[in-house]
């Protein structure tokens, strides 16, 4: 009596585990940063319809959002993620370093391994009261600049760049008048928070600044989630290009045996639906014709790439943001 | 050796000891060899930088501070509502807890917003030029908040137990009130405050989550050292990182440590 009671219990665990196995075929892990939620929900879902229209598998792409850095450190600390798509490539280069991937990896998609782009522009008060226009306007004495921490966000990189980038394109610019410039822009800002959501938090919810540097697609966000009546978004003159970066994990997806479905995951990026997804979720699309649909969205701006003016991630990374760079020289605050 | 009233002392020793070590001593084994990566040339370096030197500064200072300030206010509190009876006793005595069950995020969103410069309080402090929100002051708030229960909660059952005989003796003995607190009842209590103190302090000390939102966390002036551990593994610098906690964790315990005998020598000089 016991006995077969004990093997029903097991035949209805097997039959169980058996079942679970067969809803969900084949599941891939996207580790990314934090605000890619909504756009990945989207891109998800779609891709799952095309794969089992294409292949007859269904797939899962499950998602894990975080700071960029945290997450890359994540993946180095073993969270199996089968690709990875993060704010910088200096977080992708860090996993190549330890061997998860190859050191080619951003030769090996279209455009810098990134589908779709973002550049930082200003978020203001409604009606400008402080009439910012363009950099130049940010290190007055009366202005205050919100900005993350360059050190502990990814994003907040891109803002110091993009700053540096304007000041050696002014006549007359020079390594040495762009690090003045950045240390006046500095020491304009009176509040350095972790991350791109608490500086939005601090400038949106607190009152406290005049200016968020943020990028276009957290900006425009902003904008429609925070009131339209409340703020105003500024394109300043140039930008830089700011590109987060896309790489399946070579170590993972090969013991996960994913790697086919890994990379069609990441090429379907680059397919007009899916740049159309981005367009919506307010990131720069690559793809012309989805660009052109959404002109009215994003305004005309000049930009540069880490890559023509810094000469890539990790020399950025070695001047400005290392202990003791360029970033530890100039002071923050008054 | 003579026999033990209770039998069963080897094997809770070798629990005690076996359980320690995996739940305290094994972590800090990893952080320690983790820290070691760098020689000591290149520990020397990362912790006599500018800003660990400024957060280690501002981790300690203030976190001494509030503890002090803990211990003063929560011996009041705890006084306060062992002592006497009025309405609403059990509400406040059930408040004292309250910081302990916010997650600790949650608090220092809700400090920042009271005393940002448009907050409620920030609103009339700002202009009275006291700024509390986005800088070390704020910080030291963060920190009293989350330490503030540890005093009350090691005082209050101590003074619970108290015989109030004691005070009666002391007066007919002919001391006044003064000499009855100082002499007689502050001695009894100090033990219990001195672990109150310390784990006020230890607790502020390793604080990020409250702190980090009030903070303003400007380089050098307003940056805690959990903050500065952060910023090493974003740079992806793991063994700085771990480097800047051991020595966390070296003042903390010496700290800890240097209470432990004092509470130790004030034991027995109450004593005697």
């Amino acid at each position: 009596m016991l006995k077969s009671l004990r093997r029903t219990l097991l035949g209805s665990l097997l039959w169980l585990g058996v079942a679970a196995a067969n809803a969900a075929d084949i599941t891939l892990l996207n580790v990314s940063y934090d605000p890619t939620r909504e756009l990945y929900k989207s891109i998800n879902t779609a891709f799952a319809v095309q794969w089992k229209a294409d292949k007859g598998d269904s797939v899962v792409v499950n998602m894990s959002h975080g700071g960029s850095g945290k997450q890359a450190r994540s993946v180095v600390d073993g969270l199996e993620a089968d690709v990875v798509t993060l704010a910088l490539a200096y977080d992708i280069d860090a996993l190549a370093q330890k061997g998860l991937l190859g050191a080619d990896w951003q030769q090996r998609l279209p455009h810098n391994a990134t589908p779709f782009t973002s550049t930082i522009v200003f978020l203001v008060r409604k009606g400008n009261p402080k009439a910012i226009r363009d950099w130049g306007d940010l290190v007055k004495p009366d202005v205050e600049v919100i900005t993350p921490n360059p050190k502990t966000s990814g994003g907040a990189r891109w803002n110091y760049l993009a700053a540096w980038g304007y000041a050696l394109r002014l006549p007359g610019g020079s390594d040495a008048t762009a690090k003045a410039f950045v240390a006046a822009l500095f020491r304009n800002v009176p509040v350095l928070d972790t991350g791109a959501r608490g500086a939005t938090t601090t400038f949106a919810q607190r009152g406290v600044g005049d200016v968020l540097l943020a990028w276009e697609s957290e900006a425009l966000l902003a904008r429609q989630e925070l009131g339209a009546d409340e703020f105003d978004v500024v394109v300043p003159s140039v930008s830089i290009l700011a590109e987060p970066p896309v790489a399946v994990v070579d170590k993972v997806a090969d013991k996960h045996g994913t790697r086919a479905v890994a990379e069609a995951y990441l090429k379907f990026l680059y397919t007009p639906a899916a740049q159309e997804m981005a367009a919506k979720h307010y990131y720069r699309p690559r793809d012309a014709a989805a660009a052109a649909k959404y002109a009215a969205v994003f305004p005309n701006i000049t930009t540069f790439t880490i890559d023509e003016v810094f000469g890539g991630w990790q020399k950025a990374q070695a001047t400005h943001f290392s202990d003791g760079g360029v970033f530890d020289q100039i002071g923050v605050g008054k | 050796m003579a026999r033990r009233v209770l039998p069963g002392f080897g094997l809770s020793l070798g629990y005690t000891l076996a359980y320690l070590g995996l739940i305290v001593l094994l972590p800090l084994a990893a952080l320690a060899v983790k820290a070691s990566g760098l020689g000591l040339g290149g520990l020397w370096d990362t912790l006599t930088s500018a800003q660990v030197l400024a957060a280690l500064r501002l981790s300690f200072g203030a976190a001494l501070l509030s503890a002090v300030i803990n211990a003063v206010v929560g011996l009041l509190v705890a006084w306060v509502l062992v002592r006497y009876t009025f309405p609403g006793r059990r509400l406040f005595d059930a408040l004292v807890d309250l910081p302990f069950a916010l997650p600790t995020a949650v608090a220092g969103i809700a400090l920042t917003t009271l005393y940002a410069p448009k907050g409620w309080l920030g609103a009339w402090l700002v202009p009275l030029g006291v700024k509390i929100a986005f800088t070390p002051l704020g910080v030291l708030v963060a920190m009293i908040f989350v330490g503030f229960p540890f005093v009350v909660r090691t005082v209050q059952p101590v003074l619970e137990s108290l015989d109030r005989d004691i005070e009666e003796a002391a007066t007919m003995l002919g001391a006044s009130r003064l000499q009855t607190f100082t002499r007689v009842l502050f001695p009894l209590l100090l033990p219990a405050l001195l672990t109150g103190f310390a784990l006020a302090l230890a607790r502020a000390v390793g604080e990020y989550g409250s702190v980090i939102f009030i903070a303003g966390n400007i380089p050098l002036k307003s940056e805690i050292l959990p903050l500065v551990i952060v910023k090493q593994l974003e740079q992806h610098k793991y063994s700085d990182a771990a480097a800047v906690g051991v020595i966390m964790l070296a003042l903390s315990f010496l700290l800890l440590l240097a209470i432990s005998l004092l509470q130790r020598w004030t034991q027995r000089w109450t004593e005697r």
